[in-house]
């Protein structure tokens, strides 16, 4: 199903997609998922608003410039992504808390220096809201 | 046109993937497949090191692999050799495995019964680490050759691992490897992580990786006992 239009998709942007396959498909997703939502609703989305976790494995700025490519030709082009990132917090058993990592070199609690490998934010990767119009 | 409003919706970009995974997941375990998947920069010896597995395994073991490339299927003709069932995914140009490539490698394949099944990803240290492919066990290469803050460079692969694995540790003196800099940048990023060093060359060290497959085979599923003898 999702595979023959995801092909073409691909290949359309084979340039893009030889550097930045990973964000490319993930950017792909979003629109995908942004029109269905848009498609149920009748209602045309001109931003998507995304949480973007540090630690989800997705790069923000190669993000962006695949989102106009997976746009583009669809009902979506034009739109913007508007992406709020999420720093990563890990849970200090010292502590008793979460807190936020000073460096994704060091996974340790800023405060007491305890290591934690207790990752509590920090891997988000979702759609929150559409900005649309009817 | 109407003015723009807010439409507020919660929905997880990777849920088709995670939701494949999970279905993955109690699969195996309900077939008592223990799954370990491999990662690393291309070149670090994944394949070497998961024909050694391979062939260590399987004197006592049903095992099978699963291996990601490219464009190219030398990876399932080297592992070929182990004698294990091997099944190759050309990923074309997609630069990991997702878990419905390893949903449709395992269609149709005949196994047999299986006590593990090892997938290869695609050797990069980037992008395979958003995908849950139902594995249990997610193992990162590093090679000795490789500089000892690779760790730091791709600190979100290393903290999505479960193990560590250091290859080609028999060239480390060569190449003057930094061995407590390389354990010490995994444990910045990872804190915890059970470290390996293996030559799958020389055979150094597989011996207590194995072992320690085989008890958190053994955590993991009711089977009454699971031994790898090396």
């Amino acid at each position: 199903m999702a595979v023959s239009a995801w092909g073409r998709r691909l290949s359309r942007h084979s340039r893009g997609a030889e550097t930045n396959v990973h964000e490319l498909s993930i950017a792909m997703s979003i629109v995908d998922m942004a029109q269905e939502e848009a498609f149920q609703r009748n209602v045309k989305v001109t931003a998507v608003h995304l949480r973007l976790g540090l630690l989800s494995g997705v790069v923000k700025d190669s993000l962006l410039s695949c989102y106009d490519m997976a746009c583009a030709g669809t009902p979506l082009e034009g739109s913007e992504l508007l992406i709020e990132e999420v720093p990563v917090e890990i849970f200090c058993s010292e502590c008793q808390g979460s807190r936020p990592l000073s460096s994704m070199q060091w996974f340790a609690c800023p405060q007491c220096g305890r290591p934690s490998a207790e990752v509590v934010r920090g891997k988000e990767l979702e759609v929150t809201a559409l900005e649309v119009r009817e | 046109m109407s003015t723009p409003r807010l439409l507020e919706v919660r929905k997880n970009v990777l849920k088709q993937n995670d939701v494949v995974a999970r279905a993955l997941r109690d699969r195996f375990h309900s077939e008592g497949i223990f799954v370990v998947s491999l990662v690393s920069s291309p070149g670090a010896g994944k394949t070497m090191f998961l024909e050694k597995m391979l062939t260590t395994t399987r004197r006592h073991n049903r095992v099978a692999a699963l291996v990601g490339d490219l464009a190219t299927d030398n990876d399932a003709q080297r592992l070929a050799r182990s004698r294990a069932p091997v099944r190759q995914i050309t990923t074309g140009s997609l630069c990991h495995l997702e878990a419905a490539m390893v949903r449709a490698a395992m269609e149709g394949w005949d196994t047999g019964p299986l006590d593990f099944l090892f997938i290869e990803n695609v050797g990069n240290l980037v992008c395979p680490s958003s995908y849950d492919l139902g594995e249990d066990m997610r193992l990162v290469l590093m090679s000795v050759t490789e500089g000892e803050d690779k760790p730091l460079k791709y600190p979100t692969i290393f903290n999505s691992a479960d193990v560590a694995i250091l290859t080609k540790i028999d060239l480390a003196a060569a190449v003057e490897f930094d061995e407590r800099t390389a354990i010490a940048n995994i444990q910045a990023v990872r804190p915890g992580m059970r470290i390996f060093k293996v030559s799958a060359k020389s055979g150094e060290g597989m011996e207590e990786y194995l072992q320690y497959l085989s008890e958190r085979r053994a955590e993991s599923t009711s089977a009454a006992h699971v031994e790898i003898k090396p």
